[in-house]
């Protein structure tokens, strides 16, 4: 498949950005260091070009909702005006991916995927929905810029005007700036206060130098966002979230909403009621070692799981990752050994988020 | 890429300096290794006394990209590691031909240096890789 390109890339660019392929997209990986990038972030504010990532729009009458079957999310009962985080399910209940709703109106709602599942997710929702429902791939169309850091609110407060105060954790609304009007929503994947503007592709470059405008907003590329999402604990597609894998054993309970119908929902009422064999857990390394995916997770010398994602925590200042390892020893406390091509490193498995006293649920006064 | 080569020091092609004083080499990364290698998070302590041979592993890296090895330029045993990389590894980062230096070796064959590369050498091969 042919590589993407954002259509900031000149602005990357301008700014020594090192682009590297992503999900099929060129993208910004870091402006020069990815340690200080995150480290902005969670003092300061950073904006990030995430405009590899998918909107689908999906519009059908509430009363008939073939969507609300189609997804863990519940679209129909959820309120016009808010985000929820759920999940594309297979019929086994595997993940196919992780994907955020807004609910546009009463009968429309935007699903916010990832890039290297856009397309399949286009069809496998259009495959379960009935008609007259329609769902409509505008990914080309729109640049996604995240915003994010304790500073987020005064450099939003002074592009979109001071109604995005206003907006609590997974609330969107649209704001006019720019020339036109645009959603904007109180989300994010970095654990700090933040926001996600979605704009049509040829407004992009200017918003994106309006940002870079406002004082203390420094661009932060793709390797501080993983370090960002890491400290928090959240998962990735590809890494924590696979076919192979269910919410269940991601220990993302707390997202799904068991009391309503959705493909993949069998497995997963087992899983509950008869536990699961494998879970997802966080850990932090005893050093500054770093533990990176397909490592293998070792206790008394024996394999008991495999490391999804690492990084190194430049707040923690040591190692931390995410993998998943026999249900057994999942309990925070365990050591494990995470087993590297050069030697093996001692690691405790701890309750994530890693960082807890950050910025993510601040209220205007 | 502006990189930095510091005059008066030896290279070598995996982008390792040694400086030497005495019978002692003084060893570091690059400009350029640092430059490619990104944020440094870690650097291993190698074993004091170890003997090490020209151009074999001396030590182990990892930067927030991935994890590589460091070869030793000279042969010779192990002297000196810069205890301030234990807990500020990004000296290699900041002033990769001074604070930042790695490790010191006691050299046994000075005649080595024949297979090292000088600071115009190294500039150019640096340059030719970009």
């Amino acid at each position: 498949m042919e590589t993407r390109i954002t259509p900031l890339k000149d602005e990357h660019l301008a700014h020594h950005a090192l682009m590297a392929p992503f999900a099929g997209w060129e993208m910004p990986i870091h402006y020069g260091s990815i340690l200080d990038e995150a480290k902005h972030t969670r003092c300061a504010v950073s904006i990030f070009d995430i405009t590899h990532m998918g909107e689908l729009f999906v519009k059908e009458n509430p009363a008939q909702s073939s969507l609300e079957r189609a997804i863990t999310v519940p679209v129909t009962t959820m309120k016009v005006g808010r985000c929820r985080y759920g999940f594309l399910l297979d019929e086994a209940g595997g993940i196919l991916d992780d994907l955020i709703v807004y609910r546009l109106a009463e009968d429309e709602w935007m699903i916010v995927v990832n890039a290297s599942n856009e397309v399949q997710d286009y069809e496998m929702i259009l495959d379960r929905l009935s008609s007259p429902a329609t769902i409509e791939n505008r990914s080309a169309e729109i640049v996604k810029i995240d915003v994010q850091g304790p500073l987020s609110i005064d450099v939003m407060k002074s592009i979109a005007g001071d109604g995005v105060s206003k907006l609590s954790f997974y609330e969107f609304g649209r704001f006019d700036f720019l020339g036109s009007s645009h959603i904007v929503s109180r989300t994010g994947y970095t654990g700090e206060l933040g926001f996600e503007v979605y704009v049509g592709r040829e407004k992009g470059e200017d918003l994106w130098r309006r940002l870079l405008s406002e004082p203390n907003v420094r661009p932060a590329g793709l390797g501080a966002r993983d370090i960002l999402r890491l400290e928090m604990g959240y998962p990735l597609y590809g890494h924590e979230l696979t076919p192979a894998t269910t919410p269940i054993e991601a220990g993302l309970d707390r997202f799904l909403d068991m009391k309503k119908e959705f493909i993949g929902k069998d497995t997963l009422t087992k899983q509950i009621r008869e536990g699961v064999a494998k879970r997802l857990i966080g850990f932090c390394a005893e050093s500054r070692r770093i533990p990176r995916h397909e490592h293998h997770i070792l206790v008394d010398g024996v394999q008991r799981g495999y490391v999804t994602s690492g990084v190194f925590s430049p707040h923690l200042n040591r190692g931390i990752g995410m993998g998943y390892v026999d249900a057994s020893i999942a309990v925070p406390g365990t050591a494990i050994d995470v087993d590297t091509e050069k030697g093996a490193f001692t690691a405790t498995i701890e309750r994530v988020p890693f960082l807890k006293q950050t910025s993510i649920k601040h209220q205007e006064a | 890429m502006d990189i930095n080569v510091r005059d008066g020091y030896f290279y070598t092609k995996e982008h390792e300096w040694a400086k030497i004083e005495g019978n002692r080499a003084r060893v570091g990364l690059t400009d350029y290794a640092q430059h490619k290698l990104g944020d440094i998070t870690y650097v291993e302590p190698p074993e004091i006394g170890k003997r090490v041979k020209q151009f074999e592993y001396l030590t182990g890296i990892e930067s927030v990209k991935a994890a590589s090895d460091i070869y030793a330029p000279l042969s010779g045993r192990v002297a000196a590691f810069n205890d301030a990389l234990e807990s500020s590894p990004e000296l290699v980062n900041s002033s990769c031909y001074d604070e930042g230096w790695i490790a010191e070796i006691e050299i046994s064959d000075p005649s080595e240096t024949a297979n090292l590369m000088d600071a115009v050498a190294y500039r150019a091969y640096a340059a030719g890789l970009e």
